[in-house]
């Protein structure tokens, strides 16, 4: 068993000058290597924050937060660019790609960053295209494409740069139920054939139930944690 | 590789602000090529008018000749000083004058001119004076006949192949006088020139004043007039004390001064369509990083460098600056050609103030190749310094606050 996240007693407080707001407090969060996490809980509970922490976007006022034995909390802002790119995958809840790029070009884009050789990114790519199911869609521009279709090029980015984990807020928040669902399936067979970590957040039930641990925050903290199911790591399916 | 791809990709990505920029900048160069290339034009054409008419670009005489223009400030003529001055580089050819005044008469009246004594051959190969002949001939090696300005002419009320005299004062006191015939009638556009001139050969001159092989001054030719200063310079320290070295800028200050105002208001004028240039470059620079901050916000949270962003920001300016920059070049040379081939006609204060000066108020473009070169280098300049606002921009970006919902 490996630790891929290990948060421990983080908390953030925005506007501190005015009205004080205590977005994230005392949460200890710890994940596993090829879990399948959904962080849920009402608007404004905190999911933003506690997954922009971390990623590595934004710094806790207290706490530490270990991503696979580094303490990112202590690394400069440089640093922290450079560990994103090689340690985590994003998906945001929309406009992850840049409009003057093919969808191929969007996802080749985070190997040349980490500067990754020319064969190897153009196998990749043709994979990671087949596995989001959009080998037709190489030459696209994401105007070109449906927001169900520019999500899945969005994790097929987030898992070209072969990250620790990927973190995902809302990233079914702007879909249909259908897209959404479709973009669930890609995650969750990324999970289990190549035990990619994925921890994301939403208020919507159905992608809650497809979640194989549930960890819900109120008002900043962990109000529930389903637990790790370790069984996942021996390969059973639970769906 | 991959980010010059990406960065000429981004900069096609609103076309629009894309032409806009690039058209600004394409018309700040177009426009300041060619104000500065009829300006450079002018005063070349002013220049040339100035040596063509008359002074030359350097002449020698002896100390104190310019202050006070009498025959006591002569210096002798010698094969010696002219191969001295023309074994200096930069000189081409010389000319040998001897000026002075005299009275000339007709039977019926009485004018003051100005009397030059000339080499006639060297004299035509410095100021081009066989073209200004307008009635008879050019003086020829032994001729004892004159040639005198139209103004001059009309004022005596005498005409070709009439006979005038000539009476001043010589060298040492004496007197000098002569009779001759007008072989020859020059036009000058200066009035000065114009009103007074009357040529003949040199030794004639020097004979009637008295004052054989004496000179009053020798008219420089240069191979390269851009090192005129440092030629009058080095002649200064050659010849000595004993004599005065100048130069046109020295002999005619109020041409000078009237080049120096003239390119001031200019540089004004190029200065105020920079600012333009600068604000539209600006503003377009504004919009794109208020456009794509959600977008660089992303990239930097993806794990793009910094350094990269502004890499691929400062390549996305050069490649609009060079595009507008190029662009503008290209265009203003057949223009410059064509305001060379068709000059322009200045009219009104203008055109008063050169005629004035002797000129006729036309100006052909300077098609120097410096002022295209120099134009589009200060407009790129101006475009990689704006495009430093963005990078600043860049280096404060927080990617969360950037990505914030629109
Ligand atoms: N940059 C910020 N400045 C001030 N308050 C913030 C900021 N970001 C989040 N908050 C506040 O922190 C709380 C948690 O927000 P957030 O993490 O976005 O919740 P969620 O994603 O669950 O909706 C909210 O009360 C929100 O208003
Ligand atoms: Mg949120």
């Amino acid at each position: 068993m490996k630790t891929v996240i290990d948060a421990h007693n983080i908390s953030k407080t925005f506007n501190k000058k005015s009205i004080p707001v205590l977005a994230v407090k005392n949460v200890h969060l710890h994940l596993e290597k090829g879990e399948f996490v959904a962080l849920v809980g009402p608007s404004g509970s905190g999911k933003t924050t506690l997954l922009n922490l971390i990623g590595g976007l934004d710094k806790p006022d207290q706490g530490n937060i270990l991503i696979n034995g580094i303490d990112i909390t202590k690394l400069s802002a440089n640093e922290l660019i450079d560990f994103r790119l090689h340690n985590i995958g994003f998906v945001f809840q929309s406009f992850n790609l840049i409009p003057v790029l093919t969808a191929k070009e969007n996802v080749e884009l985070i190997m040349q960053l980490q500067g990754r050789g020319k064969r190897e990114i153009k196998e990749r790519v043709q994979t990671l295209f087949q596995e989001v199911g959009l080998s037709d869609k190489l030459n696209s521009r994401p105007a070109q494409l449906s927001g169900g279709q520019q999500q899945r090029v969005a994790v097929a980015r987030a898992l070209a740069s072969k990250p620790q984990f990927v973190l995902a807020d809302e990233p079914t928040a702007n879909l249909d139920s259908k897209s959404a669902a479709n973009l669930l399936d890609i995650m969750t067979k990324l999970n289990q054939e190549e035990n990619m970590t994925f921890i994301f957040s939403t208020h919507d039930q159905r992608v809650i139930e497809r979640a194989r641990r549930v960890i819900t925050l109120v008002d900043g903290e962990v109000n529930s944690d389903t637990g790790t199911y370790l069984e996942l790591n021996h390969g059973n399916s639970l769906i | 590789m991959w980010i010059i791809k990406l960065a000429w990709k981004n900069m096609w990505r609103n076309r629009n602000r894309t032409a806009i920029t690039i058209s600004a900048i394409f018309f700040a160069v177009l426009l300041s090529t060619v104000t500065n290339s009829l300006q450079d034009g002018v005063f070349d054409n002013l220049i040339k008018n100035v040596v063509s008419f008359y002074n030359g670009y350097v002449q020698i005489h002896k100390k104190g000749y310019w202050e006070e223009r009498i025959l006591d400030n002569v210096f002798e003529d010698s094969k010696e000083l002219q191969h001295t001055i023309l074994t200096e580089d930069n000189v081409q050819n010389l000319a040998p004058r001897f000026e002075s005044f005299a009275l000339s008469a007709t039977e019926t009246n009485t004018k003051s001119a100005m009397v030059i004594g000339i080499s006639p051959d060297k004299e035509n190969f410095i100021t081009q004076l066989k073209n200004k002949i307008i009635e008879g001939n050019y003086l020829t090696a032994n001729d004892t006949d004159i040639l005198i300005s139209e103004g001059l002419m009309k004022r005596l009320g005498t005409k070709l192949n009439d006979t005038i005299v000539l009476l001043g004062q010589g060298y040492h006191g004496s007197i000098a006088s002569g009779k001759f015939r007008i072989k020859g009638i020059l036009k000058f556009g200066s009035p000065d020139l114009n009103d007074q001139s009357l040529y003949m050969n040199l030794p004639l001159a020097q004979e009637m004043y008295g004052a054989p092989n004496k000179l009053t001054s020798y008219v420089l030719n240069l191979k390269t007039n851009d090192e005129m200063n440092q030629t009058a310079r080095s002649l200064k320290n050659i010849l000595g004390k004993d004599y005065e070295v100048m130069t046109w800028e020295e002999m005619m200050p109020e041409i000078t001064q009237h080049i120096k105002t003239d390119k001031a208001s200019m540089y004004i004028i190029v200065i105020l369509l920079y600012i333009l240039v600068c604000f539209g470059i600006f503003g377009t620079l504004l919009m794109m990083m208020v456009e794509r901050k959600y977008e660089i916000g992303m990239l930097v949270a993806i794990g793009m460098k910094k350094i990269k962003l502004i890499y691929l920001l400062i390549l996305e300016s050069l490649f609009t600056v060079i595009t507008g920059c190029l662009l503008g070049i290209l265009i203003s040379i057949p223009i410059v050609y064509y305001l060379k081939i068709n000059p322009i006609r200045f009219t009104g204060e203008f055109a008063k103030t050169y005629e004035e000066f002797g000129f006729e108020p036309i100006f052909p473009a300077s098609t120097d190749s410096n002022i295209f070169i120099e134009q589009g280098i200060i407009v790129l300049l101006l475009g990689l310094i704006l495009s430093f606002y963005p990078l600043v921009k860049v280096l404060r970006l927080d990617p969360i606050e950037s990505m914030k919902k629109m």
